[in-house]
């Protein structure tokens, strides 16, 4: 088989510029299927611009990112969805006015060819109810589906953001900080729900907490400056010597 | 929509289907312009209330309708089907073209664009003369009845009419906000950006909606038409415009029964106050700020903490 020859990701040489300030300078990467990636470093660090390079939020001002073989580099965001990407953002965002299930609902439309149907109801749709009220369920979330997305608890919006992303069933996930925010108990609920996500989905994490992404990941890159500091298995990269400063340094600011 | 208020639709309905008997045929005669203006109003909502596009332009489309009918039968003497048909054609082809121009842009430019643009058609309603018949308008459209060679003919049976059109409108359009693609909308007015990354074309989903609200701002241009049995510029003016935008916002945005109750409340006002003031428009004004103040959701959506 191919699939499993061909990269989940590659980024080649990727930069993205905003005027002066090189946010991404030529980064390449590369995500295996089913791997565990965490994607860490300081703030301001380029890891969030690096997502929307991958998701297509924005073009890159040079370089190329391939998904699962394919060229993306000038393509849309909607179509990279369709490939097979799904991701998260770290500041929610959820479709506030609409109730929970109508929230993972729309998302499970998606890439359903029924995207576009206006001579019947969404009820109807029985299969797209139920894929949403089993997905709802995984997520611990089908006792509020009748609730209207914003009136949910921060933690539970959190866990709707993750939820929205799985709708699409996809092969590459990119969780941009699941956990931020969150309290210690809800925390470790968010990391039970990502520990739990089907092995065959490659991931790849942003996580500012090392202990949570090296408990995740079993690769980790490590992003300073927008260049890539170092790559290696968890072990590796803790006994690096420039990430402990980089992390020490960043300690001390607190 | 709870018990209370389905039961509220049903007592409001009977009271429409038995007006005529009841009612002189003036009044018959406006509740009739309340129902082609209800379509309008919903048509209006699809955009603006589902899928969050404010449109100052939409009279314009309906005026285009209007017009259409207007040009085929008095001075081509086609028949009535193939009037209203092209009508309704030549309405959703006209926003199809504006919606190629529209759909990329969003919030407080889509409204100016739509305004342009609205302008634009008026414009060319008013000077556009050898065929518009520029501010006189065009006259002499046969009344619906005898031009579909019903056998009645009257206010009451227009109205019948009217209402047959209005039940099919509203029933469509009901079943497009509940549909997949409603939902859709809906998500694009709360979230295009998450929309996008989910893997939705929202462009053409925003496309779409502006078609499918310009085919029945179309139905409700038809209806005017023959309502009138002339057109004038006055129908996709700014003021016509911007009528419509309080019937949608008064009545309850994204609830498509809202605009209905909008469209009933301007139109009366409007026809009872300017029996007695010429100043109604500092009335209507007066109404539309209490009801900002009171109903900030609109009239529809008053005592309801859920929100479409």
């Amino acid at each position: 088989m191919t699939a499993s020859s061909t990269a989940a990701l590659k980024l080649e040489q990727v930069s993205r510029h905003f005027g002066g300030l090189k946010a991404v300078d030529g980064v390449s990467l590369t995500v295996q299927p089913g791997e565990r990636h965490a994607l860490i470093g300081p703030n301001g660090a380029g890891k969030t611009t690096l997502f929307n390079l991958i998701s297509g939020e924005f073009p890159p001002t040079s370089g190329r990112v391939e998904l699962f073989g394919a060229d993306v580099t000038k393509v849309p965001a909607y179509k990279r969805a369709a490939l097979g990407i799904a991701r998260t953002f770290q500041i929610t965002k959820l479709f506030p006015a609409l109730t929970v299930r109508e929230n993972v609902l729309v998302a499970c439309t998606a890439l359903d060819r029924r995207r576009l149907a206006m001579h019947r109801t969404v009820a109807s749709c029985t299969d797209l109810r139920d894929a949403a009220d089993r997905l709802l369920e995984s997520f611990g979330l089908l006792p509020h589906a009748a609730e209207t997305a914003k009136n949910l608890s921060y933690g539970d919006q959190r866990k709707l953001e993750v939820a929205l992303s799985m709708a699409g069933r996809p092969r590459l996930l990119l969780l941009d900080e699941p956990m931020a925010g969150l309290s210690a108990g809800e925390s470790r609920s968010m990391h039970e729900l990502i520990d739990r996500l089907d092995r065959s989905i490659a991931v790849l994490l942003i996580e500012h907490d090392m202990d949570v992404a090296f408990a995740f990941a079993n690769r980790v890159t490590v992003l300073h400056h927008g260049r890539v500091l170092t790559e290696g298995s968890c072990d590796e990269v803790s006994a690096n010597r420039s990430v402990q400063q980089i992390y020490l340094g960043d300690a001390a600011d607190h | 929509m709870g018990a209370r208020r389905l039961t509220l639709l049903v007592v409001l309905a009977l009271l429409v289907i038995a007006a005529p008997f009841v009612l002189s045929s003036y009044w018959v005669g406006l509740l009739t312009e309340v129902a082609i203006l209800a379509i309008l109003a919903m048509s209006l909502d699809v955009l603006l209330g589902y899928t969050g596009l404010p449109s100052l332009g939409h009279a314009s489309l309906f005026g285009v309708a209007a017009y259409a009918v207007a040009l085929l039968s008095t001075r081509y003497g086609m028949n009535f089907w193939t009037c209203v048909f092209a009508g309704l054609v030549v309405g959703t082809l006209a926003s199809a073209v504006i919606g190629l121009i529209v759909s990329h842009v969003r919030d407080v430019y889509f409204l100016m664009i739509t305004l342009a643009i609205g302008m634009v058609l008026w414009g060319l309603s008013y000077r556009w003369i050898p065929v518009t018949g520029g501010d006189n308008g065009l006259s002499g459209i046969p009344s619906l009845e005898v031009h579909a060679g019903l056998p009645f003919a009257g206010p009451t049976a227009f109205y019948y009419v009217t209402l047959v059109v209005f039940a099919l409108s509203a029933g469509a359009m009901v079943l497009l906000v509940r549909s997949p693609f409603g939902l859709t909308l809906r998500g694009i007015r709360e979230n295009e950006g998450r929309m996008k990354s989910l893997g939705f074309n929202t462009w053409l989903h925003c496309y779409l909606s502006f078609i499918v609200s310009g085919f029945f701002a179309s139905v409700a241009g038809v209806m005017w038409a023959y309502y009138n049995g002339f057109v004038s510029p006055t129908y996709l003016d700014l003021t016509a415009s911007s009528e419509l935008f309080l019937m949608v916002t008064l009545g309850g945005p994204a609830t498509l029964v809202g605009p209905v109750l909008g469209a009933g409340m301007i139109v009366l006002l409007k026809n009872v106050m300017s029996a007695y003031t010429a100043r109604w428009l500092l009335i209507l004004g007066t109404v539309y700020i209490v009801a900002i103040l009171t109903a900030p959701k609109g009239v529809w959506n008053l005592g309801s903490r859920r929100s479409a």
